[in-house]
């Protein structure tokens, strides 16, 4: 009863259940094969946490956003009037949070390997990049580094998925690919 | 202390201490209060999450959301959690209480603290969802209200500490504490951790609230805050796995299969559980895999494997219990022969299935560092905790209320029908909400978020037609949980204003025709608490079986919907 | 040290094995239970957070 003090004073030697011990060894294996599948993706999966970030300041942040867009907008979304940006294949790309866009839209192309930046000038935001699914959380303050390669085409939205107050469900962003 | 502060239940046999028994009671009560409140706020952020009812506007739905994860997640699981440990320290232990004074003040904290926080939710200016995630900024009180209560907590936490000290030096019982009371030790354990951690991060998030401190880091805020928050679900599964072995016990008069294993895995719980606070930060910036995998490892998933051991013997020992009882026949006659329609039973067997299966194996596969990466902060997150927490913990404490409104309160259960049902129901409905929002999660669908078909944004885009649909479908089974959630509440609170009391001797649960296991009922017991009786048969010929091919089917659902999950990850973009 | 309280059972005779003495122990649990979270989760997270570099 396992309301009432244990039946022998000395249980700790009491044997286990052979039912029991069976488990606990197949339980055991398959704990460590879980472990073990992290380390493993590492070395052979193509899809890992990016493990390169820096400590920031939104100004900073910002005004690497503004020089990048500044030297690669090729149109203006008509109706967010957020600039389209098509920086170079390979290069280093930004994208910023703040309350409620991502900025600025990106033109990505396929097969490419970019190193994107993002980073937030207030509050926290989550990077979901859709639909794809791709979950980021972004947080003012650091600056995150993915190098990412788009394998397909076509367009993507950035949905905020972190709550950032009552405008958060406007918050969504875009990338295209070639 | 003089022997008439106690009350034997004439049924179950059990112990109550005068001082004990009314701080269980008012603990129990303010609990099914919040949760009254907190699932009726679940419900209409539901039906605002279903796309075709949408019933709250943006402000609203996100204070209701706000107010749903405190009010039910913090302040209904903490203050049953309370009352749990008085029962399992001086009930079960059969010795007062540790300055029960004390334990009023604690009680008194948390409820002004908890109000505090209501009042800070309805002034409006303080949606900030039960993360409070800084730089977005609370009210004072928001901040202060939380303080005090997880102050009132922790002083419940050492009261339950002192106590067991109280029985040990008055020799209250025999031989070492029972399983029950360990689970609870373990519970309060990492509640004094937990507690600990929220402590060091909300004191100076309050500061900040008052201009005091100029900057709270946010990484560090959300590491430190989550060693709060998810330690925190770490408290419940430890209360809750004690319940089931509780119940087990006083419904089948069961015995842990080996009192060794069940204790060391609760201590590899104590050693290992609340590391996985990093599932939280796996998609943050700043701390690295190594660090991450370790954490949300639990250091090689070994409180994993104790919640598997769990899961093995819970059930198990009900059914080497039932076979020598006779229901010996195939594999599975124990199961079918177990009392269905009794709520203490059926609620916590739904409590431990729907905790195992959908909580325990989305758990460890969302909190795998890289499989994160496709559902970190999508609906998915709100489809595993409510397995865990709505069903898993809720459920279990469902369960332990339908056996103390007889036993601790003395009031007969109104509505026996009612009762039967209520835990399909509930179950049923968190079942359907969970498994939507797991679906609708896995396409991508954000938590915490009021539109997704993104009518007020600047640009647009389109969720696939499945994702809307399994939303609908998520609403429809919140509302059938609600009605659950709000049948129970009705039950116990009808029961205990309502209910006939039951004379002393009166046979208990007499309306349901269900007795509670022989060893248990209307025991007599000398004037200390005896070692459990040693079994006449022992049960090396009677193997849980049944229970082992149970855990198989578990262990290949497991196995399979962790790689399905890993091929998916393969499919996303490359990235590094 | 509280053996000789008890009077009954022979078992009493046998010393009680180590793990069972921890087990047993609530205050050692205690102290492991938030030693091994405050080492590995939260200070090796604190140092890890305050090593991340400035951005150049
Ligand atoms: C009574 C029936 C319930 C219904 C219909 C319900 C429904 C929901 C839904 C749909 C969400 C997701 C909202 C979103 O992210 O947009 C949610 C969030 C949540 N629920 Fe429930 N729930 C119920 C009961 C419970 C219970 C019993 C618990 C815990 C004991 C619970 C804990 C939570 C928590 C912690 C959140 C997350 C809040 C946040 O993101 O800040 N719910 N609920
Ligand atoms: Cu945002
Ligand atoms: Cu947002």
């Amino acid at each position: 009863m396992s309301i009432l003090p244990p039946s022998q004073k000395i249980w700790w030697k009491e044997p286990i259940h052979g039912i029991e011990m069976m488990w606990i060894i197949i339980a055991l294996i398959w704990c460590l094969v879980l472990f073990a599948w992290m380390p493993y993706w590492h070395v052979y999966g193509k899809q890992n946490l990016s493990n390169e970030s820096y400590k920031t300041a939104p100004e900073v942040f910002e005004g690497k956003a503004n020089a990048m867009a500044k030297a690669h907008t090729v149109r203006t979304d008509p109706k967010s009037n957020i600039p389209v940006v098509h920086p170079p294949a390979g290069s280093d790309v930004y994208m910023l949070g703040r309350l409620w866009q991502w900025w600025p839209i990106l033109e990505l192309e396929k097969d490419k390997t970019y190193r994107l930046h993002l980073s937030s000038l207030d509050w926290q935001h989550g990077f979901s990049l859709q639909p794809t699914n791709i979950n980021l959380q972004i947080l003012p303050g650091y600056e995150t580094v993915v190098t990412i390669t788009p394998d397909q085409s076509g367009e993507f939205a950035v949905v905020c998925n972190e709550f950032c107050g009552v405008g958060h469900h406007t918050m969504l962003g875009k990338i295209y690919v070639k | 202390m003089a022997a008439n502060m106690f009350r034997q239940c004439p049924d179950s046999g059990l112990f109550f201490h005068k001082s004990a028994e009314s701080l269980m009671k008012a603990h129990a009560v303010f609990g099914v209060v919040y949760l009254l409140l907190g699932g009726f706020l679940g419900l209409l952020v539901a039906l605002t999450r279903m796309p075709s009812l949408h019933i709250l506007n943006a402000e609203d739905f996100y204070l209701a959301l706000s107010i749903h994860g405190t009010a039910i997640l913090i302040f209904w699981i903490i203050f049953f959690e309370m009352a749990v440990l008085y029962f399992a320290s001086s009930t079960l232990l059969r010795s007062r209480p540790a300055t029960p004074g004390i334990g009023w003040v604690g009680f008194l904290l948390m409820v002004i603290g908890s109000t505090l926080v209501m009042v800070a939710f309805f002034r409006g200016n303080s949606s900030v969802m039960f993360t409070s995630y800084v730089p977005m900024p609370a009210e004072p009180i928001f901040y202060l209200g939380l303080i005090l209560f997880a102050v009132g907590a922790l002083i419940g936490c050492f009261i339950f500490l002192a106590t067991l000290v109280v029985a040990k030096q008055e020799k209250t019982y025999d031989g070492s504490i029972p399983l029950v009371t360990f689970g609870a030790l373990t519970a309060t354990i990492i509640a004094i951790f937990t507690i600990a951690s929220g402590a060091v991060i909300l004191i100076p998030t309050w500061l900040w609230s008052l201009g005091f401190i100029s900057h709270i880091d946010p990484l560090m805020y959300r590491t430190v805050w989550w060693a709060l928050g998810h330690s925190s679900q770490q408290i419940n599964v430890a209360a809750h796995v004690s319940i089931w072995y509780a119940i087990a016990a006083i419904i089948f008069g069961a015995k842990p299969m080996s009192e060794k294993v069940s204790r060391t895995a609760f201590l590899l719980y104590i050693l290992f559980l609340q590391l996985a606070s990093a599932h939280h930060i796996l998609a943050d910036p700043g701390v690295s895999s190594t660090w991450k995998v370790f954490n949300t490892s639990y250091a090689m998933y070994l409180a994993v494997l104790a919640s598997m051991v769990h899961g093995l013997t819970v059930p198990g020992c009900i059914e080497v219990a039932q076979r020598k009882k006779g229901f010996n026949n195939g594999l599975f006659e124990w199961l079918k022969k177990a009392p269905w329609a009794n709520p203490v039973f059926s609620a916590m067997f739904i409590s431990l299935i729907i905790f195992g299966f959908i909580g325990g194996i989305t758990g460890v596969v969302m909190g795998t560092e890289q499989i994160n990466l496709i559902i970190h902060n999508t609906i998915f997150v709100p489809g595993h905790f409510h397995a865990t927490v709505a069903v898993g913990t809720t459920m279990a404490f469902m369960a332990i209320t339908y056996f103390l409104i007889p036993v601790l309160f003395r009031r007969q259960l109104i509505w026996p029908n009612a009762c039967k049902w209520q835990p399909y129901l509930f179950g049923g409905g968190m079942l359907i909400l969970s498994l939507f929002l797991l679906g609708a999660g896995t396409l991508g669908v954000p938590r915490r978020h009021w539109d997704i078909n993104f009518s007020d944004a600047a640009l647009q885009f389109q969720f696939a037609g499945t994702a809307i649909t399994m939303m609908g479908i998520a609403g429809l089974g919140g509302f059938l949980a609600a009605m659950g959630g709000a049948l129970f509440c009705l039950i116990a609170v009808g029961s205990l204003v309502f209910g006939k009391r039951l004379d002393p001797g009166a046979s208990l649960f007499s309306s349901f025709g269900f007795p509670m296991a022989a060893s248990c009922y209307n025991i007599e017991r000398p004037g200390k608490l005896g070692l459990a009786p040693v079994e006449q048969t022992g049960d090396g010929g009677i193997q849980a079986k049944g229970t082992f091919v149970l855990a198989l089917v578990f262990l290949a659902a497991f196995v399979v919907y962790f790689f399905i999950n890993a091929k998916y990850l393969s499919s996303i973009w490359p990235m590094g | 040290m509280q053996r000789n309280e008890h009077q009954e059972s022979n078992q009493e005779e046998e010393p009680v094995p180590g793990m069972q003495q921890l087990l047993d122990n609530p205050f050692m649990l205690l102290f492991l239970g938030v030693l091994f979270p405050t080492v590995f989760y939260i200070l090796w997270g604190i140092m890890e957070i305050i090593s991340i570099p400035a951005v150049k």
